[in-house]
């Protein structure tokens, strides 16, 4: 049922745990000369950290400190301890490095490992891992923790779909890790080459997680493939995959408090929000030595489920992500995020799934603009494309509290939306 | 009575127009009737030709957002008033007529049709001795 005695605490043991973890963490965080100065200028020594409420007086951690202190600024062991490096190149500026120490890969293994147990993996499964290798860390980090559980690991990498079906046909595959929209293309690979996931492989497990996808799209996927479908969480800050998984409920993702202490924060006012609401994640890591980040500000927006998960685990259960903070639009007056539309576009079959969000002002106001294809013409009659139009727009308005304009257009005419790509064009005129 | 139409979906843009007319060219497909009416977003282009199925594929193998369907296409003597009489044919049957449009084929008019109750249409037709064509003779 469980592989580590930690996914059996209850909450005042996880508490206790934290605090302990959070105390040395805090103290190691000293050996960092970023550290040093950032409690320096605070006002604040590791002793002031007596209690979970404590983690509060600490400033937050960005990105942008991360690309400031590139590469070893924030090591907090002597380089000889490091023995891995993952970095992510970002669009603008230095990209990040996150430093990893034996004791840290094996955690991590650890970490990914408990995952794939949770939802019913075990040593006698085949574990194919089509993620990017190399600096990506969804390569490495599930290939260590797959081995990890025991299981034949299968390190696929990304692209070449046909010699991916061929290892799942050839190996017997029964698990296979990746991104949502590289399932869909392996399906339709698939159909064009007469393979029946259910018929002609072994396929059962799916692991998906890297790129932002709708209930609905996991359920597209089940159905297709005729797998279990789970959703993963990781970030290359927090050492990659193995943050936070769904277990056989399929309903939120347990975050690790062994690993991790969550918040969720209002991203304006930086202050908690309350339980159960929407708001930035923000992650402590409490189990790493390499490089610890205290308070760092994910910009990924999710809320903590409320209530206890069946499945008997009382670490906290993520819901599935909203989208990123700097995703979130701001249209009169209102909060809303691309997930929120594509949810809905998602249950009309008439539709593909690509979509494009314009904002722009018309007459000094900002609208909304939803271009979505058409899957099929389903009909020639205007009558029916206007009423589809009609209802599309009213489930859009229930959901995002404003009107937007929705415009059906041919399949293929819209831009394809490639891995993490946001599809939203801002072209409101600020004044 | 009834005959294949094609039904393109395309954006307000001339160049998906001229872009289906030459797969027609290229694959040597014969346009016998077109349509096309349009809203602010967007249009539908209606087309009769010669080997519907064979056409439809072409466009669909070229990413074009197309429909087979049936329309009804009945044949008028080529003097005043013959459409008016059709047209009662169907409005005192209670039939309602999605959209409509003609062309002149050897000298008779066709009358192209759909309209929201199939079965009562193809009654009317018949009940009232309405002529109409095959898709045999269009080409
Ligand atoms: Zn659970």
């Amino acid at each position: 049922m469980y592989l580590h005695k930690e996914e059996t605490l209850s909450r005042p043991q996880i508490e206790a745990l934290q605090l302990e973890r959070l105390q040395w963490t805090v103290k190691h965080c000293m050996n960092s000369p970023f550290y040093k100065k950032r409690f320096e200028e605070a006002g604040l020594t590791p002793q002031d950290i007596r209690s979970l409420d404590d983690l509060q007086r600490i400033p937050f951690t960005t990105k942008q400190d991360l690309r400031d202190n590139y590469p070893y600024g924030l090591a907090s062991v002597s380089m000889d301890k490091v023995v891995r490096l993952h970095s992510s190149s970002g669009t603008t500026g230095n990209p990040t490095v996150v430093l990893h120490s034996q004791r840290d890969l094996d955690e991590w293994a650890n970490a990914v490992a408990r995952c794939l147990h949770m939802v019913g993996l075990r040593p006698n499964d085949v574990f194919q891992n089509s993620s990017g290798y190399g600096m990506f860390t969804g390569g490495l980090g599930f290939q260590y923790g797959a081995e990890r559980l025991g299981m034949l690991t299968v390190p696929a990498a990304a692209g070449n779909t046909k010699r991916q079906l061929k290892f799942i046909t050839d190996f017997g595959t029964t698990a296979l890790h990746a991104i949502p929209s590289y399932v869909t293309r392996m399906y339709e690979v698939m159909e064009e080459m007469g393979i029946d996931p259910r018929r002609d492989t072994k396929l059962r497990t799916l692991v998906i997680g890297a790129e932002p996808h709708s209930e609905e799209q996991r359920r597209r996927i089940e159905e297709m493939m005729g797998v279990k479908a789970y959703n993963s969480f990781g970030m290359s800050e927090m050492c990659g995959p193995g943050v936070a998984f769904e277990c056989q409920e399929q309903n939120g993702l347990h975050i690790w408090e062994d690993y991790y202490i969550v918040e969720i924060i209002d991203p304006e006012t930086l202050q908690p929000v309350p339980e159960g609401e929407v708001g930035e994640l923000v992650l402590t890591t409490i189990n790493r030595e390499a490089m610890p980040l205290l308070r760092y500000r994910t910009r990924d927006l999710t809320r903590i489920l409320p209530g206890e998960c069946p499945c008997g685990r009382q670490h906290k259960r993520l819901d599935r992500m909203k989208g990123r903070s700097d995703d979130m639009i701001i249209l009169k007056g209102v909060n809303i995020f691309p997930i929120q539309i594509e949810t809905i576009l998602m249950q009309f079959k008439e539709l593909s799934t690509n979509y494009l969000i314009t904002l722009q002002t018309q007459d000094s106001n900002d609208e909304m603009i939803v271009e979505v294809e058409l899957e099929n013409l389903f009909t020639d009659d205007y009558a029916r494309l206007h009423s589809l139009t009609r209802e599309i727009t009213r489930q859009l308005k229930d959901e995002i509290l404003v009107t937007p304009y929705v415009k059906l257009v041919p399949k293929g005419t819209l831009p394809v939306a490639e891995g993490k790509a946001v599809r939203v064009k801002d072209m409101r005129k600020t004044f | 009575m009834t005959i294949h139409q094609l039904s393109i979906f395309i954006e307000n843009k001339a160049g998906t127009l001229l872009r289906v007319l030459e797969l027609f060219k290229e694959a040597q497909i014969q346009l016998v009737a077109s349509t096309i009416a349009d809203t602010v977003e967007y249009g539908i282009y209606r087309i009769i030709c010669s080997e519907p199925s064979r056409a439809y594929q072409v466009l669909k193998d070229a990413g074009i957002s197309v429909a087979l369907s049936d329309v009804f296409a009945i044949t008028l003597d080529n003097e005043p008033g013959r459409a008016a009489d059709a047209v009662k044919v169907l409005h005192d049957a209670g039939i309602g007529i999605t959209y409509m449009y003609s062309f002149l084929l050897g000298g008779k008019g066709i009358l192209v049709f759909r309209t929201d109750n199939p079965e009562l249409t193809r009654e009317a037709i018949i009940l009232n001795s309405l002529s109409f064509i095959s898709e045999k003779e269009l080409v």
